[in-house]
């Protein structure tokens, strides 16, 4: 059991969740993740990283309310205690001296991106970052990446900030760029991890991804978290969740990311922002 | 000859296996209530009463902790329960558990004189009783534990290995915790092994009793990702490693990815650890399939595709490349399974999985086999009849054909040798690791086995672990 410290919605349906885990605060590395579980009879679901304090002994998530266990998280209040929190899980993602990196999020991976940004400045790169939503109001953080990266990018549907359109407009972006990125490191929704890699593999640039395959143990022992890639079955909660975008089949995991899609909407309220996720057609797609 | 009085006496003897009562088949196809309801007194006794209380019991030998059956037997004949459950426990700490899932025809009881007479007598449904009987008591009385020794032990895992160790070490005075990587412990005991074979608040009663002795429980720990194992010897003195064998095999043949074909941890875990059988008053989501195929022979597989009938299956089917006589599960499942209405395709071996237009599973390849000659294990080997393809139509598949350990725990920790399998290298006697005060036992050392095997191996690495914190020797 892990005891709330705080949790607030940070924009529309999407919320900040601190929880007391010491021992995962001094363990964890950038694009990590946890798995949690928030009611007694329910299922674990993975969420990553956001932020991390060893010395207060707490980590942070971003998360989106989509569904059952994800409505149980949103209805915390600091002093509740969230039943499982267990990790940190995954491996990390690489942190190396690339030189120029552009960092795409959007959704939850606007905050999930954070530490690998520090981490990343840190080692010497240069931070590029493109946060894509449906509306400049669904936009977060920004201040937090502000005194990281070189450049901030941003791509709305509605044009209410940056670039009006979505991630299809990527190659405008980097075309724009003084210096092409020599890595993409991309997290949030499935589809934006899935078009990015499309885009960026005609650019020719290594496109790294965090993978968000339904999950259970996050140890390896289930095998429903499998992926394809390069032709080879992977269970992303060992051996990733971070992969080349370019390698990975596309068809197959959005087909086993909506596998329970019906049985989450019996059990859920239709709620706009769950529909679209549960289409798969987060935010920014037609 | 001594062995020959036993054969007379045997012949005049009561062969009248004393059935135990069921819930009937139409019955518990609907529900996940247990489906064994146990001996009562009188049948208990009436068991009993059928044994020869051989002088050299053959049925000892083919027990793999060795326990007195003779006289626990004996205790129960007389009606001296309390007498008989401490002869079991000297041997085995958790005879509820044993009682129930040993594959007590190819154990125990294979080895009961009056098997060639077709009367073995019922000893693992004895144990069960007695065990049983114990609880019904109500308050168990806490023994007296040794004198606080001041050492620390850590148990990575909590399946029977890693709760028998935990079990005779705090009897012996040393400080013991458990890490469990899981949300509630017990291992394939709780996340396995459903309901209806083994109710979980038997398992919920051995961990109250370990606990109220002293041991400490910690779950959702995973030990190579929260804490390594070098973490741990900085503050503990040795560590056991009973980290099972959870890694599900699959069989790499196309269409594996499609939705709705499970590996049986994934299946077994959604319905039992994380209650999936109660929705939808459980969020856990789970579909409803009609037509369910669990590919493999085993016990795993039974459990899978009893819970598919249990969840509303019209058809459940195993499908098993070898012949019926040569299913590995327990004979008592195979029957209950058979008896629920699941549907045996045997000599048939999945050859592809075919999916509809959104990626969910609607049809298997397959091919017929025929048996061929006997192969490394002593069963007849299954061969493909060319040209026996055919298609079955299904909704939903379940592969059972098998787990290894998880490299979890050897990938984090330098020094602790592997086997090519992927077991870890331990001694036979001990189980000392290749590692510095590290012992291991159960299925991480024998890959995929038995409850009773991983109890056994705990028993001696307790020992072991005894042993070296108190003289110093490993
Ligand atoms: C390694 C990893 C890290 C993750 N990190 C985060 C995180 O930091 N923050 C966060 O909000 N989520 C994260 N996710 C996704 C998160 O686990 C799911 O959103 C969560 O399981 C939903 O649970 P639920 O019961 O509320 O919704 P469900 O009822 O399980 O889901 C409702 C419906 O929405 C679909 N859905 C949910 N999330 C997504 C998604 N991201 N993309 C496409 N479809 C989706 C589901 O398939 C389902 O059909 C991560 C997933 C993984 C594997
Ligand atoms: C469905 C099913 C049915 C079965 N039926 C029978 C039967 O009828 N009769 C029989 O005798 N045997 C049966 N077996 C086999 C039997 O259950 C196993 O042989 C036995 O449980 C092995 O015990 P163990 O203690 O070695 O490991 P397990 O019971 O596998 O327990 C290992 C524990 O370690 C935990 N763990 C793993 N890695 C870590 C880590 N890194 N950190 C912390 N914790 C970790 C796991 O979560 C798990 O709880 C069955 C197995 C299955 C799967
Ligand atoms: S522990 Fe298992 S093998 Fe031993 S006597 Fe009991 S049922 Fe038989
Ligand atoms: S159980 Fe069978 S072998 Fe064992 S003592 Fe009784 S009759 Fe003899
Ligand atoms: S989540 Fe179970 S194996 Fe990856």
């Amino acid at each position: 059991m892990n005891k709330v410290i705080e949790r607030s919605m940070i924009v529309p349906n999407m919320h900040v969740l601190v929880v007391e885990a010491p021992e995962i605060a001094t363990k964890v590395r950038p694009g990590q993740f946890v798995i949690v579980r928030g009611a007694e009879e329910g299922e674990r679901i993975p969420l990553s990283i956001a932020d991390f304090d060893p010395e207060k002994g707490t980590i942070t998530i971003v998360f989106m309310e989509v569904g059952a266990s994800t409505s149980v998280l949103a209805g915390l209040k600091a002093g509740d205690e969230v039943l499982t929190c267990v990790g940190p899980l995954g491996n990390e993602t690489v942190i190396d001296t690339f030189g120029n990196v552009l960092l795409v999020g959007g959704c939850y991976g606007i905050g999930s991106l954070y530490p690998v940004a520090r981490a990343l400045k840190a080692k010497g790169n240069r931070v590029s970052v493109l946060l894509e939503a449906r509306s400049s109001y669904l936009i977060y953080w920004l201040d937090r990446y502000v005194p990281l990266a070189e450049k901030i990018y941003t791509i709305t549907r509605d044009g209410s900030m940056g670039t009006k359109g979505h991630v299809s407009r990527l190659p405008d972006i980097i075309n724009g760029m003084r210096e092409k990125p020599d890595r993409i490191i991309v997290n949030g929704c499935t589809y934006l991890m899935a078009h990015t890699s499309e885009v960026t593999k005609d650019l020719g640039i290594p496109t790294v991804v965090n993978l968000n395959p339904i999950m259970i143990d996050g140890t390896g022992m289930c095998g429903v978290c499998r992926v394809t890639v390069g032709g080879k079955m992977k269970f992303a909660c060992v051996d990733g969740p971070e992969f080349d975008g370019r390698d990975i089949d596309w068809k197959e995991f959005l087909a086993r990311r909506k596998a329970y899609m019906r049985e989450e909407a019996m059990f859920f309220r239709r709620s706009d922002a769950a529909f679209a996720h549960n289409e798969g057609k987060c935010a920014w797609h037609e | 000859m001594n062995d020959e009085k036993t054969q007379e006496k045997a012949s005049k003897i009561d062969l009248n296996r004393r059935a135990m009562p069921h819930q009937s088949p139409k019955i518990r196809r609907n529900n996940f209530d247990e489906v064994a309801l146990g001996y009562t007194r009188e049948l208990a006794q009436a068991e009993a009463s059928r044994c020869l209380q051989c002088k050299k019991p053959r049925c000892q030998t083919g027990c793999p902790v060795g326990i007195d059956i003779p006289a626990f037997i004996a205790c129960v004949k007389k009606g001296d329960f309390a007498a008989g459950i401490k002869k079991l426990k000297e041997k085995n700490c958790l005879p509820a558990i044993s009682g129930r899932v040993c594959p007590q025809e190819s154990q125990c009881e294979s080895k009961c004189i009056l098997l060639n007479k077709g009367g073995e007598i019922a000893i693992g449904r004895i144990e069960r009783f007695l065990a049983d009987w114990e609880a019904a008591q109500g308050k168990i009385d806490l023994p007296e534990k040794a004198p606080p020794t001041g050492k620390k032990v850590a148990i990575v895992g909590s399946g029977p290995a890693g709760l028998t160790v935990a079990g005779d070490l705090i009897m012996l005075g040393h400080e013991v915790t458990i890490f469990e990587a899981l949300h509630k412990a017990g291992g394939v005991l709780v996340y396995g092994i459903p309901e209806f074979r083994l109710p979980k608040a038997i398992v919920a009663r051995e961990l109250d009793y370990l606990k109220a002795l002293g041991v400490k429980v910690f779950t959702d720990f995973v030990v190579g990702k929260t804490r390594s194992i070098d973490e741990l010897l900085q503050e503990f003195d040795a560590v056991f490693v009973g980290t099972g064998a959870g890694l599900p095999w699959f069989m790499d043949i196309p269409g594996e990815n499609l939705n709705g074909v499970y590996s049986a941890n994934e299946y077994l875990t959604r319905m039992n650890l994380m209650k999936g059988y109660l929705a939808p008053r459980a969020a856990t989501p789970v579909k409803r399939h009609l037509k369910v195929a669990v590919v493999g022979g085993g016990n795993v597989a039974m459990d899978s595709a009893r819970t598919a009938v249990r969840m509303g299956a019209a058809e459940s089917h195993i499908v098993y490349r070898r012949s019926h006589k040569e299913l590995p599960a327990r004979a008592e499942e195979a029957e209950n399974a058979e008896e629920e209405g699941v549907i045996f395709d045997v000599l048939t071996l999945p050859l592809a999985y075919i999916g509809d237009e959104n990626g969910w599973v609607k049809e298997i390849e397959c091919l017929k086999m025929e048996l061929g000659e006997p192969d490394a294990s002593g069963r007849r080997s299954p061969v493909e009849i060319p040209g026996s393809n055919f298609r079955m139509p299904v909704d939903a598949v379940v592969v059972a054909i098998g787990n290894s350990p998880n490299p979890l725990v050897p990938a984090t920790t330098p020094g602790l040798d592997t086997t090519k399998r992927g077991t870890l290298v331990a001694d036979q006697e001990t189980g000392k690791t290749t590692r510095d005060k590290v012992w291991a036992g159960g299925d991480i050392v024998t890959g995929a086995a038995t409850v009773i095997l991983a109890m056994g191996a705990g028993r001696k690495a307790a020992n072991a672990i005894h042993e070296y914190l108190t003289t110093g020797k490993q």
